[in-house]
This record gives structure tokens, C-alpha cells and sequence, in this order.
């Protein structure tokens, strides 16, 4: 998109800053789901270590770019667009944040799930994760492109998540059902898939507010097709 | 020692400094070195024939003798005439060249007329005045006469200073004024007049001064040669001051035996004169008071 | 919707001889709000605003076209009289322009011209309009000292008071803070939100968080066109027109 430079080259530098921080911060997050979802699937005690441990650096981040933006509301009083850049930036940031701490979830889930013999094999919960991801992904592309097309797609594919999870749930309450000792298991995995879904609500949340930086609408609390 | 042409030039600029301010200097002292030398040749030789007698009485012994009176009654009533009627006239005009003509050819031609009008010699006003207001309005060789002339003369002084001090006040009180909703016409008498009052009145202490001092204008308008009674009413002829002294150092019949005399009357017009501008410049100072902006 | 509408612009052109200030303006102000006009120098905003009181009639060789409405009444209509237009419409200067005079005679010099004579009566007059614009306290005791002695905000605080002490129905302000620091800048802000109760407000102002934080309405001009007017709140987080955009946000020029 073509886009006028501001009379000051630092500010706008500063705001270029924060959507690179921001940019990295979500390609951090992106590798922390698939490198969790792996150690699921690879049974990988140490790859889950590893994650747990590598969510310090975007804890890290987080907190960097929060006060970069309390420093350009502080110092630039920005407006209109750049107003709606920067709270989006705080809330993207925030949404980050949090599905970092859920992978951080996930991969202490996969680390007690290690300890017992697969349940079953996994079908679902790795298109639920690659799907979150995906979303995780697109909503920053959006973010970059201005893509409200894209914003209002990753805002769709919340409800595939929701009906997986729900999918997921039915098959493991028979598995349960069926035989008490699973029952462990069993839970443990739908946390994982209930974390998952809640990974894809943030993933949701970002693209809403993307939407409201392009448009200055604000879409939160609103189901996806009511618009176009 | 390194090469820094800083200091070089720094150093030229001092002295060039130091010329400008050594001419400047010495143009203020030759100024008051010849303003002491006037003054002070005046004092030396007319200050031995100041005496009461010479502030009260008329000439007396075909004006070889006797004080100078008259004539300072007659200068008095001539100067204050003059500003009587030129401050008056020249202010209005100042105000409606400034505040309401519409600036265009006109008020320029206007303008360039009255600054000629400052530049003509004195005699011209003085022959002015005879044909005009002694000859064709018949005023006669009177004080009225006189007073008219020297207000001629003054005027354009008196409007340009005028239009100065009503252009140098603030727009924003005009302004300030209209936005209330006051009238143009208000906001002149109140605001604008008042305010200028201090610049116009320097104006008219110029006037004042040269009103004083001329001799010419008054010389075929209004001066007496001698005359020993007061005047009593402004259709008489009055001495003068400036005109005593001329008749006295060209005119009289014992030129250097009245020359104390003629000192004499040069000062009390030049102290005449100071006092005036004094009391002038005293009632500015008192207008002044709070009024900066 | 009529009635909220104190003073409505209609397809208005301004020029100064031959060059155009204002391109078919067309807006309304709404009664007891606060209406911020802003836009680069020389957008046509102030020209606007010496418009609505006829303070542009001063000028020579101006020419408006279109029509202004004040309450219903075209104020460029042939019987109507500048005069009165402007003292029901006052008006605030950038620059703090009380009258070499002491305090109190400032506040009166208008209303003594329009009549009111009962010493009683002005002395009201004076204690109202300095509480209005928050400047009695501080000058209570010193009414008679010359304006000239106060400070740039207490200034125009009296510059404020002597614009309400004609009872105008709406008050512009040029810029009124551009000379200020920010404390008395503050203190005038605070004033406006108070005054809007009262009386209805138009402010030109450079300063565009100002412009956020006093407003209710805003309108931007460019080269002498109205080119947006909304809410301030939508003006500020979400306008509609990229100029408006650019402006706002520090990306023009």
C-alpha cells in the first residue's frame, strides 16, 4: 500500500520499529506451535523442554515492544491511523504473548503424555494446530498488507477450530468411556486440544483488531460472516 | 601558533567595531560641542540684561532702552494661537488619512502635498498670510492673522507626526475593539485617539518650538514694530519675540548699543521655547504612565 | 435539526482581490458545542472565522460570495449592521489584546458604549465575566491596576471576560493559546468546556491535541476547502478522507 512518509523520519521510524518487534515476535510464536505440536506428535520430551524454556525470549519481546508503544503514545501523540496501529499493536502483542504461554501448556501436557504409551494416534489434533497456526500466520500477513480480506478469513476459520475441538472431545469421552485407564490420557489430550482452540480465540481476537485498524470498525464480539 | 581563522577574522571585526563607534562618538560630541558653543555665546552675552524690569516692561527710548514685554505676551499668544488651530485640524486629518480614506492615488498625492507643504520656506507662508487672511479675509495685521500663518506652517508637522503615532498603535486594540461591536467611529475616539495622545503630542512640540521661533511668517501677518500697550483682542497687532530681534539688529537706530538687548531677548525666546517643550514633554511623560504595550 | 444550528455556512467563496481564500464552504455549527477548525497555515480556516463576525469587512479589496446564517438572519444582508452582529458574536485574538486601561475599565468599555450607566451594574458585570473566564480570584484586588501589568494568560483570560461582558451568543477564538505556556493553555481549555454551557464556541487552533481535547465537532480545511467534518472523536481515531488522515497523523508536506 502507498503510503505518505511522516514530516518526522524518527517517528515514523520508531512505528516501523514496533511492527518489525512485532513481526518477529509472531514468527516466534508460529515456530513455538508447530516445534510443540512435533513434540506431540515425535513424543519428544526434549524438544518440549526446549520450547518451555525458549518462551522466556518472547516473554522477553512482549515487554519490549508494550513499552515502545507506551513510549510513542507518551512522546508522538499519535492519531487516526497511527492511533489505531499502535493500540492494535498493543493487543496483538498481548494475544502473542498468551499463546506463547499456552504452548508453553501444551508442551508440559506432551511431557506427562511421554510418560505413558500412546493412547491413539493423532489425526485431528495436528490439523487443529497447523490450522491455529495458520491463523496465527495470516493475521500477520494481514497486519502487514493491510489485507482485510485475510483479517476476515483467519476471523472464519476460528469456527473449523471450535468444531474440531468439539470433535475431538466426542471421540475421547468413548474413549473413556470404553476403558477408565485412558482416562489420564484422555484428559490430557483434550486440554491439549482445548488449548489449541483457546490458541486459535487469540489468533481470532488479532484479527479482529486488525480489521478495526483498517477500518476504524470495531468487529470484536461479532461472528465473522456478518460481513464481507 | 596553529593557524585559526576565527580569530583573524574576529579580531578584524573588533576593529572595524571600534572605528564604526569612535565616528558615531565623535559626531554626538561636535554636535554638543556646537549646541554649548550657541547656547553658551547667548547666555555670556545676554544674561547681563535680564532683570525683572526687562520681563515687565515695554521698550522705552525708541526701543534702546526698557524691557521686551510685549513681545513675550505677543509670542505667547501667537504660538499657542497657531497650535490652537493646527492641532485640532491636523489631527482630524491625520485620522482620516490613517483610519478612514481609502488608501489609493489620492491619499498618496495627498500625502506627497503635505510633505512639500513642511519643506516650503517660511516666507512663503508669510506672504501666504498676508494675501490670504490680512488682504483677501481682511483679518488685518492682527494675531489672528498670525496665528493662522504660524498654524499653516506647523500643520503638516503636526499631521505627519500625527499619522505616526495613530499608525504606530497595535492593530489588535482595533481590533478588539470592533469584535465588542463598537463603532468604528467609538473605537478612533476611545481607543485609538487616547492611545496616541503621547506621539501626537511630540508632534505638536515640534510644532510648538518652530511656531516660536519663526520670524518671517509673522514679519507682514501680525508683527508690530512697536508697540508699547497689550493687545486686547486677536484682531490687534502684536510685537514678537523673533521679530523684536530682527528689527532690533538690523533695524533700530542704535544697532550696537542694543546689542545686550538683542541677547537678551534671544534668550528669554530660546527659555520660552525650552519651557514649553518641558511642559510638553512633562504632560507626555504623564499620559505615558502604565500605557506600554 | 434546524434549530441546533446557530450559525450555517452556504456555499461560500472568500477572495482577497483576485486570489481565492475559501472554495465553497459549506457547514454548520452547532449551538452550545465546541466546533474546532483546523488545517495547515493558510488553509482558510481564520478567514473563515473573521467571516462569521464580518471582522473581514476591515480588509480592502475583499469580496464574499454565498451566504452566512446567524439565528436564521443572512449577516451579509443588505440591513443588517456589522455592529451588531458583532456583539452578538465576540471574538478572542491569538495574541492577548487587552486596552492600555486598568482591568476593570477594559471589561466595562463595552457595555458602558452600548449604555448600561448604574455603577452597580457594571461592577456585576465585571465580577461575572472575570468569573467566567476564572480570573477573579486573582484580580479581585487589583481592578484598578493597568491590564498591561498582568501576566500573557491572565491577559487573555481578560481578553475573555471583556468578550463576555457583551453577552455574545457565540464566541470565536483565533488561536487563543498560541501564545501560552501550557499551564494558563490549560487553564483556557477548561474554560471553554465550562463556557460551552453557556455560550457557543469556534476555535481555529494549530494545535491539534487541543483541537481533540476541547472539541466536539471538528473540520479541516486545505487550500481553502472544507475537506472534513465529524465528530472530533472520529476525526481523531478514524477519518474518512486520506488529506484528513495525512494531516492528523504528521504526514504532510
Amino acid at each position: 500500500m502507498e503510503e505518505r512518509r511522516h514530516t518526522s523520519r524518527a517517528y515514523e521510524r520508531e512505528l516501523q520499529e514496533v511492527k518489525e518487534n512485532l513481526l518477529y515476535l509472531g514468527a516466534l510464536t508460529e515456530k513455538a506451535i508447530s516445534r510443540g505440536i512435533q513434540a506431540l506428535l515425535e513424543r519428544n520430551s526434549e524438544l518440549a523442554r526446549e520450547i518451555i524454556e525458549g518462551d522466556g525470549a518472547i516473554d522477553r519481546l512482549d515487554r519490549e515492544i508494550e513499552e515502545r508503544c507506551i513510549r510513542l503514545l507518551a512522546l508522538r501523540q499519535p492519531a487516526a491511523r497511527d492511533l489505531r496501529f499502535i493500540t492494535t499493536a498493543i493487543k496483538i502483542n498481548g494475544h502473542l504473548e498468551r499463546i506463547g504461554d499456552m504452548v508453553v501448556k501444551i508442551c508440559e501436557k506432551v511431557l506427562l503424555l511421554n510418560e505413558e504409551p500412546q493412547l491413539k494416534p493423532y489425526i485431528d489434533l495436528p490439523r487443529m494446530a497447523e490450522i491455529a497456526r495458520g491463523m496465527v500466520k495470516e493475521s500477520l500477513d494481514a497486519l502487514v498488507g493491510e489485507d482485510l480480506a485475510l483479517a476476515n478469513k483467519v476471523r472464519g476459520d476460528d469456527e473449523i477450530v471450535d468444531r474440531l475441538n468439539e470433535q475431538i472431545f466426542r471421540e475421547l469421552l468413548t474413549f473413556m468411556m470404553e476403558d477408565p485407564r485412558t482416562i489420564h490420557r484422555a484428559l490430557l489430550i483434550m486440554q491439549i486440544s482445548k488449548t489449541l482452540e483457546r490458541i486459535s480465540d487469540h489468533a481470532k481476537g488479532m484479527a479482529d483488531m486488525i480489521v478495526y485498524m483498517i477500518t476504524g470498525r470495531n468487529v470484536r464480539h461479532e461472528t465473522a460472516d456478518t460481513e464481507t | 601558533m596553529t593557524a585559526d581563522p576565527f580569530r583573524i577574522t574576529l579580531r578584524r571585526r573588533y576593529r572595524s567595531e571600534r572605528i564604526f563607534f569612535l565616528t558615531l562618538r565623535l559626531a554626538v560630541l561636535l554636535i554638543g560641542l556646537v549646541m554649548l558653543a550657541i547656547f553658551g555665546y547667548i547666555f555670556a552675552n545676554g544674561y547681563r540684561a535680564i532683570s525683572w524690569e526687562f520681563l515687565t516692561t515695554p521698550p522705552s527710548d525708541s526701543m534702546t532702552k526698557g524691557g521686551i514685554m510685549p513681545a513675550i505676551v505677543g509670542t505667547f499668544y501667537l504660538t499657542v494661537g497657531a497650535v490652537a488651530f493646527a492641532l485640532p485640524i491636523g489631527v482630524a486629518c491625520a485620522v482620516y488619512l490613517t483610519e478612514y480614506a481609502r488608501q489609493g492615488t489620492f491619499v498618496r498625492l495627498l500625502r506627497i502635498g503635505i510633505n512639500c507643504l513642511a519643506g516650503v520656506p517660511s516666507v512663503v507662508f508669510g506672504l501666504f498670510g498676508l494675501g490670504f487672511f490680512v488682504v483677501f479675509l481682511k483679518f488685518g495685521s492682527s494675531i489672528l492673522s498670525g496665528a493662522l500663518t504660524l498654524g499653516a506652517l506647523i500643520l503638516p508637522t503636526i499631521i505627519t507626526a500625527a499619522e505616526e503615532a495613530i499608525k504606530a498603535v497595535p492593530q489588535t486594540f482595533r481590533e478588539a475593539s470592533l469584535a465588542l461591536g463598537v463603532s468604528k467611529w467609538r473605537t478612533v475616539s476611545r481607543i485609538v485617539l487616547p492611545t496616541a495622545l503621547p506621539g501626537i503630542l511630540t508632534g505638536s512640540i515640534l510644532g510648538i518650538g518652530r511656531a516660536a521661533g519663526e520670524t518671517a511668517p509673522i514679519m507682514f501677518t501680525a508683527a508690530a514694530f512697536f508697540t508699547a500697550r497689550l493687545p486686547s483682542s486677536i484682531f490687534d497687532e502684536v510685537m514678537a519675540l523673533p521679530y523684536h530681534v530682527y528689527v532690533l539688529a538690523t533695524a533700530g537706530t542704535a544697532i550696537e548699543e542694543t546689542r545686550p538687548l538683542q541677547y537678551g531677548t534671544v534668550l528669554v525666546l530660546a527659555a520660552l521655547v525650552a519651557g514649553i517643550n518641558l511642559f510638553a514633554v512633562l504632560i507626555r511623560g504623564y499620559m505615558r504612565r502604565g500605557k506600554r504595550w | 435539526m434546524e434549530n441546533t444550528l446557530i450559525i450555517t455556512v452556504e456555499n461560500c467563496n472568500f477572495y482577497y482581490g483576485t486570489y481565492r481564500a475559501l472554495t465553497d464552504v459549506t457547514m454548520g455549527f452547532e449551538r452550545n458545542r465546541v466546533t474546532a477548525l483546523i488545517g495547515p497555515s493558510g488553509c482558510g480556516k481564520s478567514t473563515l472565522l473573521r467571516l462569521l463576525n464580518r471582522m473581514n469587512d476591515l480588509i480592502d479589496n475583499t469580496r464574499v460570495e454565498g451566504r452566512i446564517f446567524f439565528e436564521g438572519t443572512d449577516i451579509y444582508g443588505k440591513e443588517v449592521d456589522p455592529v451588531e452582529i458583532r456583539r452578538r458574536i465576540g471574538m478572542v485574538f491569538q495574541k492577548p489584546n487587552p486596552f492600555p486601561k486598568s482591568i476593570y475599565n477594559n471589561i466595562t468599555y463595552g457595555p458602558r458604549l452600548m449604555g448600561v450607566k448604574k455603577k452597580s451594574d457594571l461592577e456585576a458585570l465585571v465580577e461575572e465575566s472575570l468569573k467566567q473566564a476564572v480570573l477573579w480570584d486573582e484580580v479581585k484586588d487589583i481592578l484598578g491596576r493597568s491590564a498591561m501589568t498582568l501576566s500573557g494568560g491572565q491577559q487573555q483570560r481578560l481578553c475573555i471576560a471583556r468578550a463576555l461582558a457583551m453577552k455574545p451568543d457565540v464566541l470565536l477564538m483565533d488561536e487563543p493559546t498560541s501564545a501560552l505556556d501550557p499551564i494558563s493553555t490549560a487553564k483556557i481549555e477548561e474554560l471553554i468546556e465550562a463556557l460551552k454551557k453557556e455560550l457557543t464556541i469556534i476555535i481555529v487552533t494549530h494545535n491539534m491535541q487541543q483541537a481533540a481535547r476541547i472539541s466536539d465537532r471538528t473540520g479541516f480545511f486545505y487550500l481553502g476547502r472544507l475537506i472534513e467534518y465529524d465528530d472530533t472523536a472520529k476525526i481523531f481515531t478514524n477519518p474518512q478522507v486520506k488529506q484528513t488522515e495525512d494531516y492528523i497523523t504528521g504526514r504532510f508536506g
